[in-house]
């Protein structure tokens, strides 16, 4: 049987990774792509934590579901806002967007 | 070590290598793809956790809808980023430092805790685990206002993006 | 190991060199060759020795080999996947596993490996040729290397995995798979030189037209599940009590049977997948491809499939059959064969086109295995099937043999001609006399040459069928799309290797390398010996030297295979007749050709080589059907009126109503209350601090992100030093 901790290590190494991305890359699409391993790093806990300490109660899964949920609509809202903000700005350089620039 | 566990390690490496060629490709394109690869991977992780009701949703949503979707994001902004030209922020590294030490912290923090070497909880076989899953989230006195709130949650950001994304010059 | 597991493991490596492929080795084209034909080697050799275990293995179709895993939960029940192997699997991975393997090692040679690049090449279109420079400072033109070999193979190899999935499942759901991926392939290699508009279109065509068909057969799946709950072979299509209740049960449509419906809804995906009338005309546009997928997919395997899942539903087919009489469902599936086997054999008469022809005979010829599942000639069906892989794989090899050939004479001479314009060759026996043979044997079992090759033997075998059971229809339009056969053959290989050349190109066309001209000899072999397989006993003279191994292997399939015991020697005689009649008149007709000739068939047929010609116009017709009518739909009804007016609008109203609130709220709340104790209240502080922090922000966000993270982990430690540490 697999031990926990490397379902939670593996999760841990999952969310880094896609911290990572949305950190450094510079193009728009790339960040979400970076959002969105992290969500998975986050299902994957929430299901390992299920397994081990829940199951088979069923609460665990109605949260990953709402993380799904939540994930799709992010991943909706994230691409219609780069595909307008490439519009008005012909760029997915997020280092370029800085109309909020102090 | 169990063969299942060689296989959980070998999905995990994939999955991490993967995830990692999506931070490191070149083009934004590759980026996409290895995403795929990587829900690939996290879709064989829920399966090794028995949760195969999440296995088909994570192919169905993640690699069916939201990949597709990224991609075509790709395809349609393509102009914008010259392909050959660096991908990465100037001072990456720094950036990285700062993801290592969370990375280093939540393991540290992981392996202070006991309950990591918690066995698994004991599963009956069949399909009745779904049951109670569809169950739960319809019953009023369990998960039916979080999960009605999550749905017009999507509406709303459904709607949203068609307007955001729209073209309204012919209008204005 | 176990059969099972060998069988488990049979479609996976093509899969793992599709995967390695495509993400690692597509710059290293020896390497993509390399895996390509490796992994499907090692699927051969896998289904090699499952196939032979299956062989050896008594009552096989009672005691099949067979493994199911659980594999979706569904509320209180699972679907189930496995696999399967009983006679009909076991001689079909046969042939796919050696129709592809051959391919496999052709395509090498056909895209050019080892030439050097082209000056001029580029993805997506074919290679136009390199020119190079020999030691005496002559410049030639030569053949150059497809500029996207090894997407080739890496396409080609996700095939061959959906092929071999196909074939050892046990259950109609993961066989969709594996036809949706096949699919899908087909559409990605047909619009393989995706900048001609041609291919382009092909491949969208075929990948409709298919789909017509796909959706029928996902409606019977859907309906097989409900009606028995399962899809697997054994438990819901081969089990008589489930098939007695189906039979026996009204559907309520057409005065159908509830077997019968969902027998002919899956027939529907056939229908698509493998090119029967009125789905049938993606196909022979599907030559837009390069020819060893003209081969795989569009000959031997994939319209294979079809056949095969008409050979696995015919107990649908059949339910309810009693003494000789045809079910409806059966009858329906005989129409529809025997009227795709004549007229795609017209239309094969006028095409000049070496491939488009081929095509055609494609049609015809599952046309003929279709009939033969429709009249109940099962073994027959099935061993048509297997030979008619053989050798139509080796025709369509041997043709892009003869292309590449004639292609490289047209490099050599600069002729603008057409390559594959049959008229445009003649005389290719002396120039490429591999080719010439291999096509021959391949023309020769098309046209069923008596006794020798392996058509014959098939094709006999159904034309018995549909004479023992007294079809009487079924019999003659075969018969005669038989004579056609022989006779449109017989046209290819005159027109094509005999009298002399028409063109400079077909003057200075030469013989293929060995890495294509190997394949055509081994697939050649099969297209003779394998017939001697399925000899009847009852045949005169030669009947009973071998036994007839294929008809007791397939035959234990069915039950009561009431084995036709026909004394009449008529079917024999006019199968010899047709053929050798066939073969003849096509040489008398074709021999004397010269260049500029039109072709002799013109005249007497008049009218009728018109319609041949223009293949009855249905294309055009269903462009005025079915196409223009979507496209207007898809404009004007839903686009303007449905997307634009109504959805649009009820999204704008909803959105601007939204944006309306905020605007109020914005004015009656947000300027007004809040803005006012802000501005004289907070506002001064807020605006000093505001100025010295400015500098800070820089409008990055990724910056403050890295700054968040960084404030976490900074907290993370305070929290742990105090609560913890």
């Amino acid at each position: 049987m697999i031990p926990l901790a490397w379902y939670l290590i593996f999760s841990a190494g999952l969310f880094s990774i896609g911290l990572l991305g949305v950190l450094v890359r510079k193009n728009a699409v790339s960040i979400l792509m970076g959002v969105e391993l992290m969500l998975n790093a986050v299902n994957i806990n929430l299901l390992a934590f299920w397994r081990y300490l829940w199951a088979p109660e069923v609460d665990a899964q109605v949260f990953v579901a709402v993380v799904l949920i939540a994930a799709a609509a992010e991943a909706v809202v994230g691409l219609a806002l780069i595909i307008s903000a490439y519009r008005r700005r012909q760029t997915v350089v997020v280092d370029e967007m800085n109309l909020l620039k102090g | 070590m169990s063969a299942f566990q060689i296989v959980f390690l070998l999905i995990a490496l994939l999955t991490l290598f993967s995830a990692l060629m999506v931070v490191f490709a070149r083009k934004t394109i590759h980026s996409a793809f290895w995403l795929i690869l990587a829900l690939f991977g996290v879709a064989a992780t829920f399966a090794t956790l028995a949760a195969s009701f999440f296995v088909v949703i994570q192919v169905a949503v993640y690699i069916g809808a939201i990949a597709i979707l990224i991609i075509f994001t790709v395809m349609l902004t393509r102009r914008s980023m010259e392909e050959s030209g660096d991908q990465l922020l100037p001072g990456w590294g720094w950036a990285a430092l700062v993801v290592l030490i969370v990375f280093g912290g939540l393991v540290f923090m992981l392996l202070q805790w006991q309950g990591i070497f918690q066995p698994p909880q004991v599963l009956t076989a069949g399909g009745e685990n779904l049951e109670n899953l569809g169950m739960a989230l319809v019953m009023p006195d369990r998960y039916v206002i979080p999960f009605e709130v999550a749905s017009v949650l999507l509406v709303a950001a459904m709607i949203g993006a068609i307007y955001v994304a729209g073209d309204h010059k012919k209008r204005s | 190991m176990t059969s099972e597991v060998l069988l488990w493991l049979i479609p996976f490596p093509p899969l793992l060199a599709f995967g390695l492929i495509a993400l690692f080795t597509h710059r290293q084209r020896a390497l993509s060759h390399s895996l390509a034909i490796a992994s499907v080697a090692l699927s051969w050799l896998l289904a090699m020795v499952v196939f032979f275990r299956a062989v050896s293995q008594p009552h096989l179709s009672e005691e099949p080999f067979v493994s199911a895993l659980n594999w979706l939960p569904l509320g209180g029940d699972w679907l189930k996947i496995g696999v399967l192997m009983d006679p009909v699997s076991a001689v079909t991975l046969f042939f796919v596993a050696w129709t592809i393997l051959m391919i496999f090692i052709y395509s090498v040679g056909y895209h050019n490996f080892g030439q050097p690049e082209g000056d001029h090449d580029q993805p997506g279109l074919p290679p136009h040729g390199a020119i190079v420079r020999d030691a005496h400072g002559h410049t030639h033109r030569v053949p150059s290397i497809e500029p996207m070999y090894s997407r080739f193979f890496a396409l080609s190899s996700l095939f061959a995995f959906a092929m071999f999935l196909l074939v050892i499942t046990d259950n109609l759901l993961t066989l969709y798979i594996g036809w949706e991926i096949m699919g899908f392939c087909s559409y990605m290699l047909i619009g393989f030189w995706y900048g001609k508009e041609s291919a382009r279109k092909a491949a969208i065509k075929a990948f409709l037209t298919t789909r017509v068909g796909d959706v029928f057969m996902l409606l019977g799946i859907v309906g097989v599940y409900t009606a028995t709950g399962s899809l697997n072979y054994r438990e819901a299509l081969m089990n008589p009590d489930v098939l007695r209740v189906l039979a026996e049960t009204p559907s309520g449509v057409l005065n159908l049977s509830v077997a019968g419906l969902l027998g002919l809804l899956l027939f529907i995906g056939t229908v698509g997948k493998s090119a029967q009338f009125p789905l049938h005309v993606w196909l022979p546009d599907a030559m837009e491809g390069p020819t060893p997928v003209s081969a795989m997919i569009h000959a031997a395997t994939m319209v294979s499939a079809g056949v095969y899942l008409t050979v696995r539903i015919y107990p649908l087919l059949s339910a309810g059959q009693e003494g000789g009489a045809l079910t409806p469902a059966m009858s329906v599936v005989a129409l529809i064969g025997t009227f795709t086997a004549l007229f795609a054999a017209t239309i094969a008469l006028a095409q000049n086109d070496i491939k488009r022809v081929l095509a055609y005979s494609t049609i015809s010829q599952l046309g003929y295995m279709i009939a033969a599942v429709g009249i109940g000639a099962y073994v027959a069906a099935v061993f048509h099937l297997v030979t008619h892989a053989f050798f139509k794989a080796l025709l369509f090899l041997s043709s892009g043999s003869v292309i590449h050939g004639m292609e490289h004479g047209v490099l050599h001479t600069d002729e603008k001609i057409d390559p594959q314009d049959m008229f445009n060759m003649g005389g290719l026996k002396a120039r490429m006399p591999v080719t010439f043979w291999t096509f021959l044997i391949g023309g020769l079992a098309l046209s069923g040459f008596p006794v020798l090759t392996a058509g014959f033997w098939s094709k006999d075998e159904i034309l018995t069928g549909a004479f023992a059971g007294h079809h009487w229809w079924v019999f003659g339009t075969l018969a005669l799309a038989a004579f056609l056969t022989a006779f449109y053959t017989m046209r290819q290989i005159t027109l094509t290797f005999l009298g002399t050349p028409r063109t400079h190109a077909a003057e200075h066309a030469v013989e293929s390398r060995a890495v294509m001209t190997a394949p055509l000899v081994v697939l050649s072999i099969f297209a003779v010996a394998f017939g001697w397989s399925g000899i009847p006993e009852k045949f005169p003279l030669l009947g009973g030297l071998i036994p007839n191994w294929f008809g007791g292997f397939v035959g234990s399939m069915v039950h009561a295979e009431g084995e036709h015991t026909v004394e009449s020697l008529l079917p024999l005689l006019t199968s010899l007749v047709v053929s050798l009649g066939g073969l003849t008149l096509g040489w008398l007709v074709y021999r004397n050709v010269r260049a500029g000739d039109p072709d002799p068939l013109q005249k007497p047929l008049g009218a009728l080589y018109r319609v041949f010609k223009y293949k009855y116009g249905i294309d055009e017709l269903y462009d005025a059907v079915f196409v223009r009518p979507s496209i207007w739909l898809a404009e004007v009804f839903t686009y303007r009126f449905l997307d634009k007016m109504v959805l649009d609008g009820i999204i704008e109203g909803v959105a601007r109503g939204t944006w309306n609130l905020g605007l109020a709220l914005r004015r009656y709340f947000d300027l007004a209350v809040i803005n006012w104790f802000g501005d004289a209240v907070v506002s001064g502080g807020t605006r000093r601090g505001g100025e010295a922090l400015k500098p800070i922000q820089s409008g990055r966000v990724q910056q403050y992100l890295i700054v968040t993270f960084v404030g976490a982990i900074l907290l993370g430690i305070v929290l742990y030093l105090m609560f913890v540490g």
